[in-house]
Formats: C-alpha cells, sequence, structure tokens
C-alpha cells in the first residue's frame, strides 16, 4: 500500500510564531490516523496545512504520490475534503441545504446534480425532507450531517476531519462518529482525524501522533493507547487529564 | 376563503420545504411579516408606494399643465378650490407641478441608487476579501472621496460637466458610493475568515465566484438598508443642487428649483416654497421609516438563524 499522504519536516509560521516546527507524517490509504494534543499543539493547523488553508514555510506535503505546491488545483480538491469543527459556522447562513450540496458540483462542472444530492443526502441519514431547508432549521447534528454529505459529495478519497464532534452533544456525537466509519468503510476513505478527546481517537483510529507546541511527542498504535503504554511522560499527563478530576482522598477537607 | 388561506399560509412557512420555489416563498414570506408587523414602516411604504403611483399616473392626477402657465390672470393666486396648492410667479399651479415633479424625485433617487449602490458593493467586497495591496489602493480612493464635503464635490461636478438634472445624478453617484464600499468591505470582512468560506475556498472555487455567489448575498442587506436610508440624503441634495440653479432647469418641476424659485416672495406668498418643501419633507421622511423597517426586517443578526 502507499502513503495517501505523505508530510516531511513541514514548517508552518505565523508572523514569526512557529505553529508547526518540522514535523512528519506518512498516512497509509484507507487508515484512519489521528492527530491529539492540547489547544494550541497545532494539530489543527496541520490539517490546514494539507487543505492549503495555512500557509507553508518549509517542508513538503504530498498526497496520493504527488507533491503539492502552494497553489492547490481543482484535480486536489476532488482527493481531499475537510469536515469543519462547528456546524455552526461551517454552513452558509443564506443557503438551503440543495444549494450548499450543488455548489462543489457547480464548482467542477459535475452534471447529474439531481440523483447525487439525492444520494449524499441518503448516503447521511438525511432524507429528502431536509433538502430545501435552510441551516438555521437545522439542528447541531444534522448541521454536521449536511457538512460531511458536502464533503463526501465530490467522491474524495482523503477526508480531513477537525474535531468532527466537538460541538456536538454526547448522544449526537456517536451517531456521528458511526456514521463517519460507516462511510469509511464503505468507500474506504483515509481519514486524518483531529481530536483532543482520547476516547474519540481510540475509537475511530488506528494509528495516532501526540503533538505539544507544534512538534511530534511520539507515535502510538490506538491499542497501545487502550493500554496505556505510553513511553513519553506527556502522553501519561494527558491520559491523566483525559480521565477527568479525581479527587485524591486525605487532600481535601471540608469546613 | 379563510381555510385557503390557511393552508397557504402553512405551504409556507413549512418545515419542510418540498421545493426550491417554496423555501425561497417561505422564507420571504418571514421578512415579509416582520417587516409588515412594524406600523411606522408600514407608513414609510405606504408614502412610497404612494409617490410611485403619482409619478406612475401624472398625466391623468394632475388638473393643469406643469410648464404652462397663465401669466395674465393666475400669478401668485393664494390656494384655493381651483388651485389646491395655490400658483407660481409665471401662473402655473403648483399641485401639478408637484405631481410631475414626483417623476423627477423618482428618476434621480433611482438612478443614484442603480450607479452608486452596485460599485459600492464591488470596490468593498473585492477590497474587503483581496487584501493587501488592493485592498489598500481601493480604500484609499474610498477615503480621499469620503474627504471631500459631499454637496461641494457635486457641485465642483455639476460646474465642469454643465448644469442639468442627468449631470446632477452622476454628480450626486459620484459622491454617495464610498459609504457603500465601507459597509461592504466592512461585512465582507466579518465573514471572509469564517468555515463557510473555507468550505467554499475547500471546494476549488475561484475568488471571483466567492466574492459574486457567497459573499455579496450577504452584503446586499445591509446595502439595501442604508441605501434606502440615504435616499431621503439624495433628494436633499438633488433639490439642493436644483436650489442653488445647477440641478434641474426651468421649466422643469423638480422640487428644490422650485422653492428656490419661491424664496423671493417667500413672506408674501409663502405658499410657492411651502407646497414642494412639503412633498420633499414627506418623501424623505417616508424613506428614512421605509428604511428603519427595512433594518429591522433585513438585519442577519436579528433573528432568523
Amino acid at each position: 500500500m502507499s502513503a495517501a499522504i505523505s508530510i516531511t519536516d513541514l514548517q508552518v509560521v505565523y508572523d514569526r510564531f512557529h505553529a508547526l516546527n518540522g514535523v512528519s507524517l506518512e498516512v497509509e490509504a484507507g487508515e484512519s490516523f489521528g492527530l491529539v494534543g492540547e489547544s494550541g499543539s497545532g494539530k489543527s493547523t496541520l490539517l490546514r496545512a494539507v487543505a492549503g488553508l495555512a500557509p507553508v514555510s518549509a517542508g513538503t506535503i504530498s498526497v496520493n504520490g504527488q507533491k503539492l505546491g502552494p497553489r492547490r488545483d481543482k484535480a486536489f480538491y476532488r482527493q481531499v475534503q475537510m469536515v469543519f469543527q462547528d456546524p455552526y459556522g461551517s454552513l452558509h447562513p443564506r443557503q438551503t441545504v440543495d444549494r450548499l450540496l450543488q455548489e462543489p458540483l457547480a464548482v467542477h462542472g459535475i452534471g447529474d446534480g439531481e440523483t447525487r444530492i439525492q444520494r449524499a443526502l441518503d448516503e447521511v441519514g438525511l432524507g429528502s425532507g431536509f433538502r430545501f431547508r435552510y441551516s438555521h432549521q437545522l439542528s447541531g447534528g444534522q448541521r454536521q450531517r449536511v457538512a460531511i454529505a458536502r464533503a463526501l459529495i465530490l467522491e474524495p478519497s482523503i477526508l480531513l476531519l477537525d474535531e468532527p464532534t466537538s460541538a456536538l452533544d454526547a448522544s449526537v456525537q456517536a451517531e456521528v462518529l458511526n456514521l463517519l466509519e460507516e462511510v469509511r468503510r464503505a468507500r474506504g476513505l483515509t481519514f486524518l482525524m483531529v481530536s483532543h478527546d482520547l476516547a474519540v481517537v481510540t475509537h475511530m483510529c488506528g494509528r495516532l501522533m501526540v503533538m505539544r507546541n507544534g512538534e511530534t511527542v511520539e507515535m502510538l498504535s490506538a491499542a497501545e493507547l487502550a493500554t496505556r503504554q505510553a513511553s513519553h511522560d506527556y502522553t501519561q499527563r494527558l491520559l491523566a487529564a483525559s480521565d477527568g478530576f479525581v479527587r485524591h482522598p486525605g487532600t481535601f477537607s471540608p469546613g | 376563503m379563510s381555510e385557503i388561506a390557511r393552508t397557504r399560509r402553512e405551504w409556507l412557512l413549512s418545515e419542510r420545504p418540498a421545493s426550491r420555489l417554496q423555501a425561497r416563498l417561505g422564507r420571504a414570506y418571514v421578512t415579509w411579516r416582520r417587516f409588515s408587523s412594524n406600523r411606522l414602516a408600514m407608513v414609510g411604504l405606504g408614502i412610497i408606494v404612494a409617490l410611485l403611483v403619482v409619478a406612475a399616473l401624472a398625466d391623468v392626477l394632475a388638473p393643469q399643465s406643469a410648464t404652462i402657465g397663465d401669466l395674465k390672470n393666475a400669478r401668485l393666486l393664494p390656494p384655493s378650490s381651483a388651485h389646491i396648492f395655490g400658483t407660481d410667479d409665471l401662473g402655473r399651479d403648483i399641485l401639478s407641478r408637484i405631481i410631475y415633479g414626483s417623476r423627477l424625485t423618482l428618476y434621480v433617487v433611482a438612478l443614484v441608487a442603480i450607479i452608486a449602490a452596485p460599485v459600492g458593493l464591488l470596490v468593498g467586497t473585492v477590497a474587503g476579501y483581496a487584501g493587501g495591496w488592493i485592498d489598500a489602493i481601493l480604500m484609499r480612493i474610498t477615503d480621499i472621496f469620503l474627504a471631500f464635503p459631499k454637496l461641494i464635490l457635486a457641485l465642483a461636478f455639476v460646474a465642469a460637466l454643465g448644469p442639468g438634472i442627468e449631470n446632477a445624478v452622476l454628480a450626486i453617484a459620484i459622491t454617495s458610493w464610498p459609504p457603500y464600499a465601507r459597509i461592504a468591505r466592512a461585512e465582507t470582512l466579518t465573514v471572509r475568515n469564517s468555515d463557510y468560506i473555507k468550505a467554499v475556498q475547500l471546494m476549488g472555487a475561484s475568488p471571483f465566484h466567492i466574492v459574486l455567489r457567497h459573499i455579496m448575498p450577504l452584503c446586499i442587506s445591509s446595502l439595501i438598508v442604508r441605501v434606502t436610508l440615504d435616499m431621503a440624503g439624495i433628494i436633499l441634495t438633488a433639490a439642493g443642487l436644483g436650489f442653488v440653479g445647477l440641478g434641474a432647469q426651468p421649466p422643469l418641476p423638480e422640487w428644490g428649483a422650485m422653492i428656490a424659485s419661491g424664496r423671493r416672495f417667500i413672506l408674501d406668498q409663502w405658499w410657492v416654497a411651502a407646497a414642494p418643501g412639503g412633498a420633499i419633507l414627506i418623501v424623505s421622511l417616508g424613506f428614512n421609516l421605509l428604511g428603519d423597517g427595512l433594518r429591522d426586517a433585513l438585519d442577519p443578526r436579528s433573528g432568523g438563524q
């Protein structure tokens, strides 16, 4: 199997601030790869750099064996699509679901819009009853399903997921994650997924990379994470933090 | 009958529209309901509709000619049953002149809006979306136009181009686009980094396509509000140009020019200046009320989402 995404020594600099500092990464085709770390660790920046939304100052990114320049062409966007974190901000407030899904087809000059939109809505579990609604007429989970449908309608082979469920409540989270897992299996997609929720990453991803301050801390498999075999101190602390607040007996005395 | 009305309303307000048309009509209906619940806005709309009707039916409504008067018998007559608003110094019926003058007012307002609003929208959205040196150049040009006093710049243009209503329109349009560019740019800056614009970029859409199809529609409602509120100012500027003799030329019944000609006998024959002044007041008020109502109904930040 060849690498779907291959990143070497990637640097992203915003106004002299090093958001990413020499990160390298290989994601196999059909794999689901997780990026974890605290806020500001550069995991979302890495995703945006692949999508072409962050300024790359050094290093290379290759997708399906092709090296990417600073400008992406239309063929790239048919291979790589992204689902954003906040479904309340990622849908145009003045457009119906129909219009949102038509847009990528119009940009790429794809003809059979009717059937594609119908199929995309069915695939994400929204019937045709949702097709002509505006985004403010949808719940958070439904919005995220529309966003996923929009990403899938161009039939990409790679999906970039920027904390796709962190803005949703727990029950809807599980539904959306199951939906993503289903489409990945059905279409053989490659996922590159950012999350700060270690449980989500363990559930969704085969391998993952822990990041801090724009640098790689370590690479782990999901099995290692589940059994807590992290070698690095920082990962251990991240794991402890994800257990939530634990009161140590004897350290707290009321009154 | 009420049964039909009720089912029609249910169809419009449906949470599950079945077609593109139904979704669009439903949205328009919600906006209309919000607008029509505002009494003052409806008064404003009524005034503007009345202005449109009067202008369209001027030939039927005007009792006498607007340009030919009776110099021998009818000079400066006070208001009476024969001449409701009296007559002016050339013996012309003032009511007829005001009715025909509504056409000129509409002509000026509509042309200025058609010229200035698209120019401002284009300059503002392109500057806001492109950023960098394109933004700097376009906005400095805008600043230069904003730095001139509006009426003085219009006066200069009319003086250079020659007096006349077309040149007055052109002069007002040239001086009134910069605020629209500012508004459009400010709106563009608030949406250009949003995820939904990023999502369109990720489809591979060109900047031109994004500005035209995704950013401009978001700027249009605040621009419509601003243009409507500016209508009163445009009417007053046109009247001001007419007043100093650089707008419409005699014998055109332009309201500002009518006030100017009535100025000479304002103490003894007050009605000559008062009637066109009242017309300007009412129409300006109508546009202001309409603009306020539209702001409440169209504001994307209040309700709706």
